[in-house]
This record gives structure tokens, C-alpha cells and sequence, in this order.
């Protein structure tokens, strides 16, 4: 603390290097911002954060502008209230005035803005830029009439995700955000990742919505409606139902999904032991037998898309392991249909995920058997939460209740899926026991766990050193590529989470969370795998049923057929 | 003198015929053209001259002088800055003056050369001669030094514009270029040549007026491997031309400045980033770097000083707000050109993240002069705070257009009615507007004040990069104030919102106001009488809050018209009538029911339907369909139709 | 014209990233617009995206997305070209050529471009066709110009 200032006639202390906008959120001063990323360089454009420099008698930015000796700044002058309003108006002005039909309604960066500015009558008025909703995107919508360029989803789709495949475009009260040539988004590089939702203050972007599919088969009597839920989701809805967040709903969430009228219920994480035991299999057939090293992961669909896009060349290092998700769709519409003596056609099947990529990934041509999908309609987090208030159901008053069984029970292997670095944790601890017929004798591979967006760590499984890394946020996997690429990589296994930090953060996580709670669902998963006994997916009682009753073995030519798919090039705009 | 001697004889490489030192004077008068042996006949070929036609002229030069079989040097100069004298021809006969003549155009020449070569001056298109030591003058034709255009001038950034051959660097060479810059990297240190010109009062003539030693020392004392210099000559402001006047008419004279400049701040590389527009301009720029560099002017180890110096030129591509530091620096760096909030400032991290400095043409053109004729005589031009002169570009409603560089401190009266002639076609002075769009308009009454940075500013107005477009009594200044408006708004990048959205919103308030309402029943009543309101709120958070110079300027032209014209606009607003007759929108059609003999031509042409009647009946007008375009009025063969 | 678009493509081969705006402005020049495929190819041979590519494209003035006419009409609408009257000329340009500024007529024979100011300020209002500079112009006098160059045509 070396830098004196005046901050709103009180003298401050900061330090050097440190932006006023720093100063002022650390002494609890609340300053509006619309366009700030913590961790780029400001880029200036929202305007919302000036304050009044009274050396100069100038309205700077508050984002952007370091501490000075000296200095002496109001935050909430009249001036600078004033200005803010104004600005908010002129965004208004152009812009739909639908908030109580938008998806964002309640939830709006812009919307509470605006309030909390006092904006209360239509000062300025003109005409708004028509613009057409882009609903061409697999999963998610684009409504550029919404959009106040801030430039946050430009920045997610490069900096965390390196895939670009949206920028401004034109210029002046004609720049947008778009893709290439102004095209649809199904012609991009788009990876459905759905950072861009998340980082977005309004509703120009979000996902497409499968309420009116799924409400129709609950209500329809012939449909055996079966539900899974993603290893992450029972940790990362807790604040969204007033609990403390990371806390783990796991009865709640069965319960409340029954009683919407979903038939059965089952936990994602049983399949995700599943890909398990069938990646590791494949990773020491590759190991063993030769094959293409290293091996990619391939339950994130919105990686694997990037692989088709960015680097065809190396899609025979994608494992053929299908994602949990497609794991359990399969099994659900096969084996669990069989032992129901239901026809396939009667079941809907229904994913709750962290992710808008899911929705893409379950309608690939690849997930479908007979002109059926596996997983007929994927719902997010977020959406869940909606479902709940259409169904009236206050999850608080019901008591919890296990999923169903035959692919129900999981291991905690499966559960840390949900973090970055859990699939490769997982997956080493089988992959000791298939490669040494042993348990580790610590199964927590520190390494591997934490929010560094690539993770690089050494095992010792019998006598190989299993070279392995994983990676969250694509940007981080360019230079794994390029070593693979140039031939120069000595890994063997590698983890590819698109989003920073894993599912617990996917793009259909609930919205504006705080950094902080995204800590705490990691520690909840974590302390889950802490707690419970059975802690690797090899020693699942229902995992190792499903083998002896159905399955075979790891990589038998059943589960080729049924839990292994394959990957081809995507001719996109890169 | 020596030294000059040395440096000239190192810089042309001359034999030595030439060491002796009467010898050398003889051939550096040959290369001034102090003597000439041969005629030579000099074309103003700027893009000015050749858009007079200069390009016609030279071709009539050279079919005259193959026709005649006569020898003679045709050489294509730069822009001497009189634009409405183009094209301009000068011819020099061995023992004679260089004399010169306006308004040539193709037919003329035949004429005017015969007379000339039977030493007889064409009295209709002479403009005047320049007079050099031993020559023979011509009778009746009065000195450059003496031409009321010229007269009052104090040229130094302008020196050789129009006099020189642009693409001969032993010109500029023998009158004495490139001597300010070896003699600086080899008697000073660079932080002497930034002290130097900090004490000269050189201040940014790009808009600014940023004192240009004090912004060299930011980037000399940032520790960095690279430094970079930037030549901003991405001259947008629309009125403003003498950057690409100086480019094209005296390349050399830039690219000295430039050297000096690096040498200063102690960068290696520089760009010089300029419009596509120009294409002259870069084509010389082009030609005059290569020369630089066969001299051994650019390059590594400069003229043995350990001295390393090359340049780049960038064609911009289009974009106003590309003047902007930052958003230039963006441009080059191959992104779009789109600011980013200071600090950091370019001096300390600009150009790929390295100190830049960037100067603009006509400050950096200044350099050369300064050194040369000592930094004392250039800090004794001008006024207290802004010492030497600027170049002004005038245009527009005036008699004489044209370049025009006048010591700082000279009034805008002078410039505007000695050196300009006054207002074309006698009509009434309205005001001039300067700084282009982001500057404002200057009205009778501050015709008299001694133009400086800070003076201009307290009208309300600024320097900008020196841009006069004079208008007169039938000039709408809501009109005015529309067109930049509408200017800047699509110049606008789109990034920051105040200037995005709210320049748009201004623009919809001055087209409400210059169109007749279309719906009274909505807002647009409330909207009129509200608008003066609003332009001055919106224009006030748009100057505070936007994030670059273009935003937080961009309101000035409406503020300054809205405070001397503020008549004009409620004229539009309350009366919805444009006294001088620019808003055509505004005018009311009537039918005169006497004349009209109800032929039906008006109300076919009519594109909204807005005229009725029958055949042989007199027609009539509704006036709420009328969009005011006057199509009826221009076919009607009765002069029926009445505007009011 | 692919050739020259490939020998654009080869010698940039090794650029950087700032060498994006040149390259843009060569393959125009070369094939006076710049199609979908000339800005992939572009984004390939600098490893820009295209999406990226598109978005400096379109800010810039210059750079234009369908082919040129035969006659290029650049007018002028800076200050001094407005005081004098270029609004009119302007768009008396786009009713007799039927064409609106920024687009191509239908024939491929006239396109019109709008510039910010071409910097003949003392020779208002000004039109610069196909490189060549038409002084003081009046809209009775463009018409003049343009039906020499369609005399020119059909000659």
C-alpha cells in the first residue's frame, strides 16, 4: 500500500498498479460496470464505471485507470450519476423494450442497471436497429437486437475458448457481433461450448429450449419418460434453490424429479464409471497393443466438435468412447429396455446437463440407432430450475429419495466428473487396478485438481510412467495439439474439459455465479469422493452387473456397438 | 560551411570536379536551378493539379514542344497551394526568372508557350515570377514575394511545395535538405535533440497541440529493445489537405523529419501510415524512400553514426477514427481500428506493445526547418504558447482556395480576406469552420482574434489539423452541423456507447428538425420543441464520457452552431423554414389554382401520390403526403407550383 | 484470377498477423473485391479466423464484398464537397445510374463509393472516376461525364 489517493473525500490507501475500479470494489464501493472482464486488459467500451477525476476535472473510467499519487475521484457525484443514466438510456433506446418476455427477465445485467440507476421514462427515443434472431446454432440462440456489445462473448470465444467463431463486425450504430460473413451460426466454428451465454449481461444469447418436448412426453401417458442427470448438476443448483452453494441435492433433485412425473431416474454418474472402465480399456489397449498415443477424452461434446473442426488430422487420438450421457442413452434404449420389456420407442429419454453442447452431442447422427435417439432431449441446469417453478414443485418440502437401480448406483470416481481433472482422475485409478490388478494405494492424485487451466502430472501404474495432463478452457489445449501435432509429445492420456474448471461451470450452469461458488461445488464434489467408500469405478456393484449380465467385458464387441461411436473432419468457417 | 560542404559532398557522392569549392557552388546552382541551360517548364501535378486537368496540360506540353522540336525539361512538381489557380505551368528560359502561370488548361498552352519562347508573358494567365540572383526578370509581372496570396505566407513546412521536384532528392539535397539531420546525429545526443525541440515550442499539429519535445521524452526515457515512430498521415479530417500536399509536393522534407524524430526518441523503425485515398502521395512517398535509401539516408549505420533507420509505409483503409492514437496503432497491428481507454499511453506502450510516438505529417515536416534555422528563430514565430506557423487548408465559400501557411498568432480576417480574396461570388461571410469535425464554426464577430491553440479554443472551436472551410449567407448551419454529425456518426467505430448510440440519436434530432413533420399525432411535435434540449444534454455526456477524441468531440459542431446560431435552429424548429435554402425538406408546396391548367405531368411524377385532381381541373397538394421534393415543381411547365 | 490470388497467398506466407489489412487491400486490388474464398484463404495463410478476418474487413471503408464496376465512381462528400453542394450530386449519381452508393448497377459497367474526403478540397465538389479527377462537378455535369463513359461502352 503505497499509492495515497481520495476516494469520495476520504483518504485511501492502494497500491501501486492496482485500477481505481480495484480500490473501490476492495473498500466496498459499488461501481456499475457492463463490458469489465477481470482478467483482460479493459477494453473501455461499456462507459459505465467513470468516475469524476477531480485533478483534471475529467470523467474517467474507473475500469481502466491506475491508482495515482494524488489523486482525488468521486464515484457517485451527481455528474457521474447523471452520465451513467444517460448512457443506460441511449443502450435502452436501442434496444427491445420486451424485458418481461425475455429469457433474461429478472436475471439482466441491463435490467437491474437500469433500475438501480433510477431510468424510469423513455428520455431518449429513435429508431432501433432491426435485426433477426440467428437461430441456425445447434444449441444455442443469438438475438443480435439484444446485444449491447460489450465484447464479452467475443473475448470468452477466443481467450478462454480460442475458437473465434464470433467478432464485431461493421462499424459505428452498424457494428454487431456475428459470424463470418455475417452467416448463421451453424456455419461457424461455434463449439456450442456456451461461454458466451454465460458471460452475457442481457439475453442476446442463450439456449434453445426443450420445456415443450419434454412436457409433452411427461404428459402423455404411453411415454416411459426416463431421466439422467449429469455427475455435477445434484452440486451446482443449490443457489438457485436458496441453499449455500456446493451444497449436494442429490435425494432433492430425485425427488423433485419425480414427482415433475419423470418415470425413472438415474445418475448420469453410473455411465460416466462406465466410460470409465471403457476409455481406460482402450487407453491400455493403445498402451499395450499399439495404437495411436496419446489419447484424448471424449466426453465433453463441445471438445470433440473442436477436434472434428481445428484438428481432423488427430481424431484417431479421440477415444471411441462415447460421453456418459451417450453411454446411458444407449444403455437406457437397449439394455434397461430389455430387462423392462419396454419397446424403445416408448421410452423418452431425457439428459439434465451442465452444457448446451449435450444438446447438440444428442442429436448427432452418430447418437441415433434405428432412427431413434438415444437421448431424445437434453435439459440444462438452468433449465431445470425453470422446469421446477413450471411444475410448482418447492423442492424444500419433499423429502429425498435415491435414483433407481440397475444403472443407478455410482462410484465416487463417476461423481468427480463434474471437476476438471476428475475424468483423469477416475480413470487412473481403474486403469491401475485393469494394468497392475491392483488398488493405488492413494487414489487422490492431487495434481490433477484445481482450476490451472492445464494440469500435467506423472504416474507410476505398474511399470509404465503414464505421462498424463488434463485440460480446462480449449485455449489451453493449442499447444498440446501443436506437440502432438509436431510429433514431440511424450504424454500418453490427456483430459479435455472445454470449460474452465469443468461441468460444475458448463455453459448451462446457472448465471452471474460468482467465482467463488464455482470453488465450492469443486470442494463439494471433492468432499463427496472424501467421504463415501466405494471410490473407483471398477469396484461399482452395478458396473460390474451390467458387465457379467449384459455387456461382457471392456471393449467386447457389444460394447464396441454400443458404447463406441467415431469422430469425422467438419467443414466449418475456422 | 565546411561541414555543409562535407555532408553535401558525402550525400551526392560527387566527384572530385566538384571539391573545388566554385565548382561545387556552380553545381549545387544548377541543382537549385538557379541557372538552367536548357528551358524547363514545371507542371503543378499534384491531385489537386491533375484534377484541374494538370494531367491535359502536360500532355499539351509535350505534344507542343515534340510538335515545335524543341528541347526542353518537363518536370512534374507538387502542389504550390493555390488550387483555385490550377492547373498551374511554370517555365524557366536560360538567364531568365521561373515564371508562372494559372489556370493553364490544354488549349491554352500552345499560346502561352510561343509567346514565352519569343520572350513575350501571356498577360491573361500569368501569376507572377520568382526572382533569383543574376536572372533576367520579367516587365510587368510582379514577384512571388508580392502576390497578395503569397505575400503574407511564412512557408517552412510548405518551402518547396509546388517550387521542386518531388522525386529528385538532389534537389532537396542542394537547397539544403538532410543537413539538419546528419548534423544532429553527429554532434547530439538524442536527449538533447528532444530538449531542443521541447525549447522550440514545437507543439502536435495534428489536433492536439501536445508539446511534441515533452511527448518525445516519455518514449526516451521507457526502457524497451524497440521503439517505435509513427507518421500519422491518415489525414480524414474532411477539408483538411496539406499533409498530402507535403507528401506529394516535397517527400523528402517528411522523411527528414522522420529521422530526426526517431533519432530522438531513439526508435529504428518507423511507418509512416498513410491514406489509400492518396495514391500520389504514396507513390512519392514510395519513390523518395527508395532514394533515401540508395543515399545511404536510411538504412544501417547511417552516414558511419551506428544510426539504424528504416521505414514502412501502411495504406490505411478507410476509417476517420483511425486518427486516433491507439486505433491507428490497432490498424497497423492488422486488427480493426478500434481505440482502447489511456493509460497506458502509446509513449510508453504503443505499437505491439512497445513506446511509439506518433507525430503527425505536417509536425514532423516542421523538423528539418527547426534545426536549420535554429530553434530560437523558429521559438521567436508565433505567440506565447504556440510558436511557428500552420498550414491551413482553405475551402470552401472563399475566393482563393488553396494551402495556406501563416505564422501562429496571424488572424483568421487576414487569412480569410488578404490571403483568400474574400468570399466568392460577393456574397455575405457567414462563418468558418475549423477543426473539422470535431472542431467548430468562428463567426464575424471572432474574426480578429490571433489564431493559437488556446485561443480558438476559447471560442469554441479548435486548431484540429487546420482545416477552414468558409461559408457564407447561403450556408444552413443546422445543415452543417447535420453533415458532420452524419460524418462522424458513420465514422463512429461502435465501441463505447455514448458515441454510438448517442451520436446516432443526435443525427435523428437534426434530420427531425430539417424535415417537415411527417405524423403530427405522435411524438414528433414533443420531439421538435424538445430537440435543442436534448442535443445539449446528449452532447454533454457524449463529450465526457466517450472513450476517444473522435466521441468526445464529435458533439462540437452541433454545440458551437446551437450557441451562434442558435436562430437557425429554432427558424427550422418553431417556423420549420430554412432561410438560406438548403433544407429542402422543410419546404411547403402550393398549387397556384390561376396557373394551373390541371395537365396531370406534376401529379404523375409525384412519388407519394400527394398530388390530386383531374384532368383540365386545377390540382391540389396534401400536404401531409408531401415529402418535399420539388419533383412537381420541376416538371411543371406553368410555373403553378409555389415554394414557400 | 486465381493465379494472382495465389501469388498474394505465397507471399504472405510467412507473414505475421499484421500483415492482414496489406494482404486484404493486394487480393482486392487484384480481384476488386474480396470474395468469401479470397478471406478464407487469407485466414488460412495468416492463421487469423475468419470470423476475425470479416470483422476488419467490414470495418474499414476500403474494403468491399461484391465485384466493382467497370467505372469505379468514388465521390467525394467531405466539408468543403458538401458546402458545395455533393449532397445533390450524389444523389442525382444514384437516380440517373440507378444504383445506390456503396453497390454495382446492374450492367457491372458504373459502381458508386462514397469517400470521406479524397483531399482536392479546393476543387469542391469532386469526382474521381477509375482514378481520373472531376473537378467543381454539378450534377448536370456528371451526367455529361457518365454518358461519355456509356458513349464509351457502346462505341
Amino acid at each position: 500500500m503505497n499509492i495515497n489517493l481520495e476516494i469520495n473525500n476520504k483518504l485511501v490507501t492502494a497500491n501501486k498498479g492496482e485500477t481505481i475500479l480495484e480500490v473501490c470494489k476492495r473498500l466496498g464501493i459499488n461501481i456499475p460496470t457492463l463490458c469489465h472482464i477481470k482478467e483482460t486488459f479493459p477494453t473501455g467500451a461499456c462507459r459505465m464505471c467513470v468516475v469524476e477525476h477531480l485533478n483534471s476535472g475529467k470523467l474517467i473510467t474507473s475500469c481502466s485507470y491506475p491508482v495515482e499519487e494524488g489523486m482525488k475521484i468521486l464515484t457517485h457525484s451527481n455528474r457521474v450519476a447523471e452520465s451513467r443514466k444517460v448512457i443506460v438510456e441511449l443502450l435502452l433506446s436501442n434496444h427491445p423494450d420486451d424485458c418481461l418476455y425475455c429469457v433474461r427477465n429478472m436475471n439482466c445485467e441491463l435490467q437491474s442497471l437500469s433500475a438501480d440507476l433510477g431510468v424510469r421514462e423513455r428520455r431518449v427515443m429513435g429508431v432501433k436497429n432491426l435485426k433477426n434472431l440467428d437461430h441456425t446454432g445447434a444449441s444455442l440462440v443469438r438475438d443480435p437486437a439484444k446485444c449491447i456489445l460489450c465484447g464479452r462473448c467475443v473475448d470468452a470465444c477466443d481467450r478462454i475458448m480460442g475458437v473465434n467463431a464470433i467478432d464485431f463486425i461493421n462499424r459505428g450504430s452498424n457494428a454487431e457481433i456475428a459470424v463470418a460473413f455475417n452467416k448463421g451460426l451453424n456455419t461457424s466454428s461455434c463449439i456450442n461450448c456456451g461461454r458466451c451465454i454465460m458471460v452475457c449481461p442481457t439475453g442476446a444469447l442463450y439456449e434453445k429450449n426443450h420445456y415443450a418436448q419434454i412436457m409433452e412426453a411427461l404428459d402423455n401417458p404411453k411415454k416411459h419418460v426416463v431421466v439422467q442427470y449429469a455427475p455435477s448438476i445434484s452440486v451446482t443448483m443449490a443457489e438457485e434453490i436458496g441453499l449455500p452453494a456446493g451444497t449436494d441435492v442429490y435425494g432433492l433433485l430425485n425427488a423433485s424429479l419425480r414427482k415433475m412425473g419423470f418415470n425413472t431416474v438415474f445418475d448420469g454418474a453410473f455411465t460416466a464409471d462406465l466410460t470409465i472402465m471403457e476409455e481406460g480399456s482402450e487407453l491400455i489397449q493403445r498402451l499395450t497393443e499399439g495404437g495411436q498415443l496419446p489419447m484424448f477424452t471424449s466426453c465433453c461434446p463441445a471438445w470433440v466438435k473442436y477436434m472434428e473442426e481445428f484438428a481432423p488430422e488427430l481424431l484417431s487420438h479421440l477415444s471411441s468412447a462415447k460421453s456418459p450421457m451417450q453411454m446411458m442413452g444407449a444403455m437406457i434404449k437397449t439394455y434397461w429396455a430389455e430387462k423392462k420389456g419396454l419397446d424403445p420407442r416408448d421410452i423418452y429419454s431425457v439428459g439434465i446437463m451442465p452444457c448446451i453442447a449435450k444438446k447438440f452431442e444428442a442429436q448427432r447422427s452418430e447418437m441415433t440407432r434405428h432412427g431413434l435417439s438415444d437421448v431424445d432431449a437434453v435439459l440444462t441446469t438452468r433449465e431445470l430450475v425453470g422446469l421446477l417453478k413450471i411444475y410448482g414443485i418447492d423442492i424444500h418440502s419433499l423429502e429425498p429419495e435415491s435414483v433407481d437401480s440397475l444403472m443407478g448406483q455410482r462410484s465416487t470416481a463417476g461423481k468427480i466428473f463434474g471437476a476438471a481433472g476428475g475424468v483423469m482422475e477416475a480413470a487412473v485409478r481403474s486403469a491401475h487396478k485393469l494394468v497392475t490388478g491392483e488398488e493405488m494405494s492413494n487414489l487422490r492424485i492431487e495434481e490433477l485438481r484445481g482450476f490451472a487451466p492445464v494440469k500435467r502430472t506423472t504416474v507410476r501404474i505398474g511399470d509404465i510412467d503414464l505421462n498424463i495432463a488434463a485440460v480446462n478452457g480449449l485455449a489451453g489445449v493449442k499447444e498440446i495439439i501443436e506437440e502432438v501435432r509436431s510429433g514431440k509429445s511424450d504424454l500418453h492420456f490427456i483430459e479435455v474439459m472445454a470449460c474452465p474448471g469443468g461441468c460444475i461451470n458448463g455453459g448451462g450452469q446457472p448465471l452471474t455465479v460468482k467465482e467463488e461458488n464455482i470453488r465450492k461445488r469443486m470442494a463439494s464434489l471433492y468432499s463427496i469422493d472424501a467421504t463415501e467408500t466405494i471410490r473407483t469405478s471398477h469396484n461399482n456393484p452395478e458396473i460390474q452387473k451390467i458387465y457379467d449380465e449384459y455387456l461382457g467385458e471392456p471393449l467386447s464387441e457389444k460394447s464396441h456397438h454400443l458404447l463406441h461411436t467415431h469422430y469425422e473432419k467438419r467443414d466449418v468457417l475456422i | 560551411m565546411e561541414t555543409t560542404q562535407f555532408l553535401l559532398l558525402d550525400l551526392l557522392k560527387k566527384p572530385e570536379e566538384v571539391s573545388q569549392k566554385a565548382s561545387l557552388q556552380s553545381y549545387l546552382a544548377a541543382l537549385k536551378r538557379e541557372h538552367v541551360t536548357e528551358p524547363v517548364i514545371f507542371i503543378g501535378a499534384g491531385t489537386c493539379g491533375l484534377g484541374a486537368g494538370a494531367g491535359k496540360t502536360l500532355h499539351a506540353v509535350k505534344e507542343f514542344l515534340a510538335e515545335k522540336n524543341l528541347d526542353a525539361r518537363v518536370i512534374e512538381v507538387g502542389c504550390i497551394g493555390l488550387c483555385s489557380s490550377e492547373p498551374i505551368m511554370d517555365i524557366q528560359l536560360p538567364g531568365y526568372n521561373r515564371i508562372s502561370f494559372e489556370k493553364v488548361d490544354a488549349a491554352k498552352v500552345p499560346d502561352i508557350l510561343n509567346s514565352i519562347f519569343q520572350l513575350e508573358v501571356d498577360k491573361t494567365h500569368v501569376m507572377c515570377q520568382f526572382p533569383s540572383m543574376d536572372n533576367q526578370s520579367w516587365d510587368g509581372v510582379p514577384s512571388y514575394r508580392e502576390h497578395p496570396f503569397f505575400k503574407p505566407q511564412s512557408r517552412l513546412v510548405l518551402k518547396n511545395c509546388g517550387i521542386v521536384d518531388p522525386i529528385s532528392i538532389e534537389e532537396y539535397i542542394a537547397s539544403g535538405g538532410y543537413q539538419s539531420y546528419l548534423s544532429l546525429i553527429r554532434n547530439k545526443q538524442p536527449l538533447e535533440v528532444c530538449d531542443m525541440i521541447e525549447k522550440s515550442g514545437l507543439r502536435g499539429r495534428g489536433g492536439g497541440g501536445f508539446p511534441t519535445g515533452k511527448k518525445w521524452k516519455f518514449a526516451f526515457q521507457t526502457e524497451a529493445d524497440q521503439k517505435y515512430l509513427i507518421c500519422n498521415a491518415d489525414e480524414g479530417d474532411p477539408g483538411a489537405f496539406m499533409d498530402r500536399a507535403v507528401i506529394e509536393g516535397d517527400p523528402h522534407r517528411l522523411l527528414e523529419g522522420m529521422a530526426i524524430a526517431a533519432y530522438g526518441i531513439g526508435a529504428t523503425k518507423a511507418y509512416v501510415y498513410i491514406r489509400a485515398e492518396y495514391p500520389l502521395a504514396i507513390e512519392r512517398l514510395n519513390i523518395a524512400l527508395e532514394q533515401a535509401k540508395k543515399y545511404g539516408l536510411l538504412g544501417e549505420n547511417i552516414f558511419d553514426s551506428g544510426v539504424n533507420f528504416s521505414i514502412k509505409v501502411k495504406k490505411g483503409a478507410g476509417a476517420f477514427v483511425c486518427g486516433e492514437e491507439t486505433a491507428l496503432i490497432h490498424s497497423i497491428e492488422g486488427e480493426r481500428g478500434m481505440p482502447r481507454p489511456r493509460p497506458p499511453f502509446p509513449a510508453v506502450s504503443g505499437l505491439f506493445h512497445k513506446p511509439t510516438i506518433i507525430n503527425n505529417v505536417e509536425t514532423l515536416a516542421n523538423l528539418p526547418e527547426i534545426i536549420a534555422l535554429g530553434v530560437e528563430h523558429f521559438a521567436s514565430m508565433g505567440t506565447d504558447n504556440s510558436k511557428g506557423t500552420k498550414v491551413f487548408a482553405l475551402s470552401g465559400k472563399i475566393a482563393l482556395t488553396g494551402l495556406v501557411e501563416v505564422p501562429m498568432g496571424t488572424t483568421l480576417r487576414e487569412v480569410l480576406f488578404t490571403i483568400g480574396g474574400g468570399i466568392a461570388n460577393d456574397k455575405k461571410f457567414k462563418a468558418v469552420q475549423i477543426g473539422g469535425p470535431s472542431g467548430g464554426c468562428i463567426t464575424e464577430e471572432n474574426l480578429d482574434i490571433q489564431i493559437d491553440y488556446e485561443s480558438l479554443i476559447k471560442v469554441g472551436a479548435m486548431m484540429g489539423s487546420g482545416g477552414l472551410v468558409v461559408m457564407d449567407e447561403d450556408t444552413c448551419m443546422v445543415d452543417v452541423a447535420k453533415f458532420f454529425m452524419d460524418f462522424i456518426q458513420r465514422e463512429s467505430c461502435g465501441k463505447c456507447i455514448p458515441c454510438r448510440e448517442g451520436t446516432r440519436r443526435m443525427l435523428e434530432i437534426l434530420h427531425t428538425i430539417t424535415h417537415k413533420p411527417t405524423d403530427e399525432t405522435k411524438y414528433e411535435p414533443l420531439e421538435r420543441i424538445k430537440s435543442v434540449m436534448q442535443l445539449e444534454k446528449l452532447g454533454k455526456v457524449i463529450r465526457e464520457t466517450s472513450l476517444c477524441g473522435l466521441g468526445q468531440t464529435a458533439p462540437n459542431p452541433v454545440l458551437s452552431t446551437l450557441k451562434w446560431f442558435r436562430h437557425e435552429y429554432e427558424e427550422h424548429i418553431f417556423d420549420k423554414k430554412c432561410s438560406a435554402g438548403v433544407c429542402t425538406e422543410l419546404r411547403t408546396f402550393k398549387i397556384d389554382v390561376e396557373k394551373c391548367t390541371g395537365c396531370m405531368v406534376c401529379a404523375r411524377k409525384c412519388p407519394t401520390e400527394a398530388i390530386i385532381g383531374a384532368k383540365k381541373v386545377p390540382h391540389f397538394i396534401i400536404e401531409e403526403k408531401c415529402i418535399s421534393c420539388g419533383a412537381c415543381a420541376d416538371v411543371c411547365k406553368f410555373d403553378a407550383i409555389d415554394i414557400f | 484470377m486465381d493465379s494472382s490470388l495465389d501469388l498474394i497467398i505465397e507471399n504472405y506466407k510467412s507473414s505475421g498477423k499484421d500483415a492482414l489489412i496489406p494482404m486484404l487491400q493486394e487480393i482486392q486490388e487484384a480481384e476488386g473485391f474480396l470474395s468469401e474464398a479470397a478471406i478464407v484463404k487469407t485466414g488460412q495463410t495468416l492463421h487469423i479466423p475468419t470470423s476475425k478476418i470479416f470483422g476488419v474487413a467490414t470495418f474499414y471503408n476500403q474494403f468491399r464484398f461484391e465485384p466493382k464496376g467497370k467505372y469505379h465512381v468514388q465521390i467525394c462528400r467531405g466539408t468543403a464537397c458538401h458546402v458545395l453542394g455533393s449532397a445533390t450530386v450524389l444523389s442525382e449519381i444514384e437516380k440517373h445510374l440507378k444504383a445506390k452508393a456503396g453497390s454495382t448497377t446492374r450492367d457491372g459497367l458504373f459502381s458508386i463509393e462514397v469517400v470521406a474526403c479524397i483531399g482536392a478540397c479546393g476543387l469542391a465538389p469532386v469526382v474521381c472516376i477509375n482514378g481520373e479527377f472531376h473537378a467543381k462537378v454539378t450534377a448536370a455535369s456528371l451526367k455529361e461525364i457518365l454518358e461519355s463513359y456509356k458513349a464509351k461502352e457502346e462505341a
